[in-house]
Formats: structure tokens, C-alpha cells, sequence
């Protein structure tokens, strides 16, 4: 099993969820971070205090998934979320050592 | 001509309507303006300097501070207090058209905003104990003597300063009164201003500009004309000076941006406010121009280049906004729109004269007698929070509480 995390642009969530669901890829947890690349910051400014804002809003989607699907969901999101300008995000795989379903208690592949 | 004062409703009916627009200055107005621009962990704090000056300053209004800026004159210095404690008062008492309890009341929104306004300066690094100290301090030895001088029947009044609804006796005298006061208190460790929550700034704009309709078409005392006058050259007043900071804005940094629109908003109704009920449009068009550029040069340029913690920029806004406009009340005053008064526009070439004194007499009154109250406070109970308190923020130190909790 391995965990997939993409972090990608915020505009670009509801296309890569519905996506994901159409592939049958149904589980997945959200989260709104900030963060930088090679992408430029925000200018703001205020009476005069000026302020670089390099830190840029994203969305991180966390994916957990079997290691045969690893491939075809990578492709699904890059697909979903790309849209060919500086900023549209990074995929991160790393693998998991074990995944338990609560309600149920069934662990390995059978809780992914 | 009967020379019985009688009580027209309709007078009273605005001035109660006026009274209550005032109030709503400070409180949405003052406390959401400069709660939207502190930092999130300053924002109750900064509210609460609004809301606690408003009452202290009312229960010290209705106990002595009436008394000493309206009482009969004792040359010209300070009123005779003689109805301390609203006593000898009755509800039939008048004051020209309106109920003499109805002009204290209008009187006391007045008082209290004033206050209230100083607050922006301090912001993010005031104790409350001292605020409330200095706030008690200023009301009684500033704000008292300014008033009864320019409106209480003082001298400044008997030699002929004109100033409608407050340019003197509000706006330089808060400006001034700030500067004095964080001159002593010196810089925040973090000076830079990041507006945590511009929209509710914004909301405190509005509600600025709803109410100043009161504060400035309220000063008339009366339901007619004048009051009419006051109202539309105090919104024309306003607009241009919107008009004229996004205009620099865009000059200056590429772009008109909403906080200098609303500051702009701010300035115009503070040059408009010694003007609103003697000078017409095409006068309230320049002075609206004017204040924005005065307000604009002041924020930017002198506080970068003298270096004060003005925070919320009190001084650069109220203050020199309040100086502009009250000196060329001189130039604009026109008989046409108010018979009481003229200026060098038309004839009267010595009202600048007389302005320029008036204006003086604020700043220094102001600006001193602040200064020394502000050094006795921080010698005897210090201004200022401790270092890490600052630092962590003032809501959750000085009040165990945060301003949102989403």
C-alpha cells in the first residue's frame, strides 16, 4: 500500500476529486496549507508597509492506495490538476505500513 | 416677536436621531474600523479601548464635564459648574429649540468619540489601566477647556473661530492628543501594519460615514436648511476625497487600494467637519481634494521621515485632516450659506486670521497638556505592556479572551 500525496493548486480540488471518484478512488482527506516552489509570492501592501507573501494557499489531497493503482491514480490527478503554469503543485509517494479500518477492524488491502 | 424659547419637534426629533448617529461612530464605527485593522491577537483589545473611553467619558460628562464646558463662562477660561451631576436640570429645560438635556446628550457623543479616537494610535501595546487613567485625565484637562473655548461660549468663540461640528475641538484635538501620547509611548516592537480583517475596517468606515451625517447635520441644532447644507457638502466632501486617494494611489503605486479609499473617505469628512454648515459644494469639493493630499502626504511621507508609532494613523488622519480644514474655513465660510459667518472669499480676510489662532491654540493645548499627562502616568504606573505580553498579543493577556474561536 502506498500513500499519495498531492499538493495542488486550490482551484483545481474539485476537478481532481471528481476525477478520483470516477476512477472509484472514493476515500481521501483534504487539507488547506500554504507553501512555495519555484513560484513567485503575492505582492500586498498596506499604507505603506509592504508585505511578500511567498507562502501560497494550496490544497493537499492525501491518498492511500493498493501498489497496482499507484500508476493510475498518480496519471488521474496529474491529469486533473495540471494546467501547464509555474505553480501547479508536486506528487509525493511513500509507501505505508498498515492500514486498519476502524468500524471493522479489517486491516491490509481489504481497508484501503 | 415673542422672545419665549419654545420647543420645535421636529428640531428635537433630529437632534435625538443626530445624538444617536454619533454614538454609532464610536460604537460600530471607531471600534470596527481600527479592530479591523490591528493584528488578530490585538483585535478585542483595540475594541476595547473604544468602548471603555465612550464610558468613562459619558458618566464623567453627565457628572462635572457638561458643567465645566458649558456652564456660564468665568472669562472666557472654563464654565461655572453648576449642575454637577445633571442637577437643576429639569426634562422642560431648552436650549434654543431642543430640550437643554437632548444638547447634552449630543454634546456627550461627542466628548466620548473624541476619545475614543485617540485609541487607534495606542493600539497593541497600551495597559488598560493607564489608557483608562489617561483617558479620565484627558476628558477632564483637554477635551473640557478645548470645548468651552470653541463652543462653550470661551474666548476662542468670543473672538469669532468658526468650526461647526468639531474640526478643533474633535479631530486636531484627538490627533494631537495621540501624537503626544505615543510619543511617550513609544514604537511597537512590530510597527508594520497587516490588517487582520479589512472588511469589518470597511463596515467601521461606513458606519463612519453614516454617522458623520449626524455629527455634522446635527451641529446645526435645528430640522431645516442648514442642517440640509451640512449633510451634502459633508457627502461631497467625502466623496472627493475617496476619489482623490485612489487618484494618488494610483499614481504613487499602480493601483487604487481599498484601504487608502476608505482612509480617504475618513479624511474628507474630518476637513468637511469645521466646514460642513458654513461653506457650499464647489468649497466642499477642494476641501475634500485638499485633505486626501494633506492626509496622504502626512501618513506616508512625515511619519516615515519623523519615525512615530502613529498606529492607525490618528494623528495623520484626524489631525492634519483637522488643521487643513479648519484653516480654510477662513478662506470658504460663506454668508450665503450660513449669515453668521465669512471668510477671505468674501471679504473677510481676517477670519483666516482668527482660524489660524483657533487651530494653534488646539494643537497646543492638545499636544501639550497630553504629553505631560502621558509622562506623569508612565513615570508613576508606566504606559506600556511588558515586552513578551506585546509580543504573545493583548486579547488572551490582558482579557483571557480571542477575538474568533472558528
Amino acid at each position: 500500500m502506498k500513500r499519495i500525496i498531492a499538493v495542488i493548486r486550490e482551484a483545481k480540488l474539485e476537478d481532481v476529486k471528481k476525477a478520483l471518484i470516477r476512477i472509484g478512488c472514493d476515500g481521501m482527506n483534504i487539507s488547506e496549507i500554504r507553501g512555495r516552489g519555484r513560484q513567485l509570492g503575492i505582492k500586498e501592501s498596506y499604507r505603506g508597509s509592504n508585505y511578500c507573501i511567498d507562502l501560497i494557499p494550496k490544497t493537499r489531497v492525501e491518498l492511500i492506495v493498493k501498489d497496482e493503482d499507484v500508476e493510475e491514480v498518480s496519471q488521474v490527478v496529474i491529469d486533473a490538476a495540471r494546467t501547464g503554469d509555474v505553480g501547479d503543485g508536486k506528487i509525493f509517494i511513500s509507501p505505508i505500513d498498515e492500514v486498519i479500518r476502524i468500524r471493522t477492524g479489517e486491516r491490509g488491502d481489504d481497508a484501503v | 416677536m415673542s422672545a419665549i424659547a419654545a420647543l420645535s419637534s421636529g428640531d428635537t426629533a433630529w437632534i435625538i436621531v443626530a445624538s444617536i448617529l454619533v454614538l454609532l461612530m464610536s460604537i460600530p464605527g471607531a471600534a470596527f474600523f481600527y479592530g479591523g485593522l490591528a493584528k488578530k491577537k490585538n483585535v478585542l483589545n483595540t475594541m476595547f479601548l473604544t468602548l471603555i473611553a465612550f464610558a468613562i467619558i459619558a458618566l464623567i460628562w453627565v457628572t462635572y464635564g457638561y458643567s465645566f464646558a458649558f456652564g456660564s463662562t468665568i472669562n472666557g477660561i472654563i464654565g461655572a459648574p453648576a449642575n454637577l451631576f445633571m442637577s437643576g436640570i429639569s426634562p422642560d429645560a431648552l436650549n434654543g429649540s431642543i430640550p437643554t438635556m437632548l444638547y447634552i446628550v449630543f454634546q456627550l457623543t461627542f466628548a466620548a468619540l473624541t476619545g475614543a479616537l485617540i485609541s487607534g494610535a495606542v493600539v497593541g501595546r497600551m495597559k488598560t489601566s493607564s489608557w483608562i487613567v489617561f483617558i479620565i485625565a484627558w476628558a477632564t484637562l483637554v477635551y473640557l477647556p478645548i470645548c468651552h473655548w470653541v463652543w462653550g461660549g470661551g474666548w476662542l468663540m468670543n473672538l469669532g473661530a468658526l468650526d461647526f461640528a468639531g474640526g478643533t475641538v474633535v479631530h486636531i484635538n484627538c490627533g494631537l492628543s495621540a501624537l503626544a501620547l505615543i510619543l511617550v509611548l513609544g514604537a511597537r516592537k512590530e510597527k508594520t501594519l497587516l490588517p487582520h480583517n479589512l472588511t469589518t475596517s470597511i463596515l467601521g468606515a461606513a458606519f463612519l460615514f453614516f454617522g458623520w451625517l449626524g455629527f455634522n447635520g446635527g451641529s446645526a441644532l435645528t430640522a431645516g436648511g442648514l442642517a440640509s447644507s451640512a449633510i451634502l457638502v459633508s457627502i461631497v466632501a467625502a466623496c472627493a476625497a475617496l476619489i482623490m486617494w485612489c487618484i494618488i494611489d494610483a499614481i504613487k503605486v499602480g493601483k487604487p487600494t481599498v484601504l487608502g479609499a476608505i482612509t480617504g473617505l475618513i479624511a474628507g469628512l474630518v476637513a468637511i467637519t469645521p466646514a460642513a454648515g458654513f461653506v457650499d459644494v464647489p468649497a466642499a469639493i477642494i476641501i475634500g481634494l485638499g485633505a486626501s493630499l494633506v492626509s496622504y502626504f502626512a501618513v506616508y511621507y512625515i511619519k516615515e521621515r519623523l519615525g512615530y508609532d502613529d498606529a492607525l494613523d490618528v494623528f495623520g488622519v484626524h489631525g492634519c485632516s483637522g488643521i487643513f480644514g479648519s484653516i480654510v474655513t477662513g478662506i470658504f465660510a460663506s454668508p450665503f450659506i450660513n449669515s453668521a459667518a465669512s471668510g477671505l472669499l468674501y471679504g473677510n480676510p481676517g477670519q483666516v486670521g482668527i482660524q489660524l489662532l483657533a487651530t494653534a491654540v488646539s494643537i497646543v493645548w492638545a499636544f501639550g497638556v497630553s504629553y505631560i499627562i502621558a509622562k506623569v502616568i508612565d513615570k508613576t504606573m508606566g504606559l506600556r505592556v511588558e515586552e513578551s505580553v506585546e509580543v504573545e498579543g493583548l486579547d488572551t493577556n490582558l482579557h483571557e479572551e480571542s477575538g474568533y474561536n472558528l
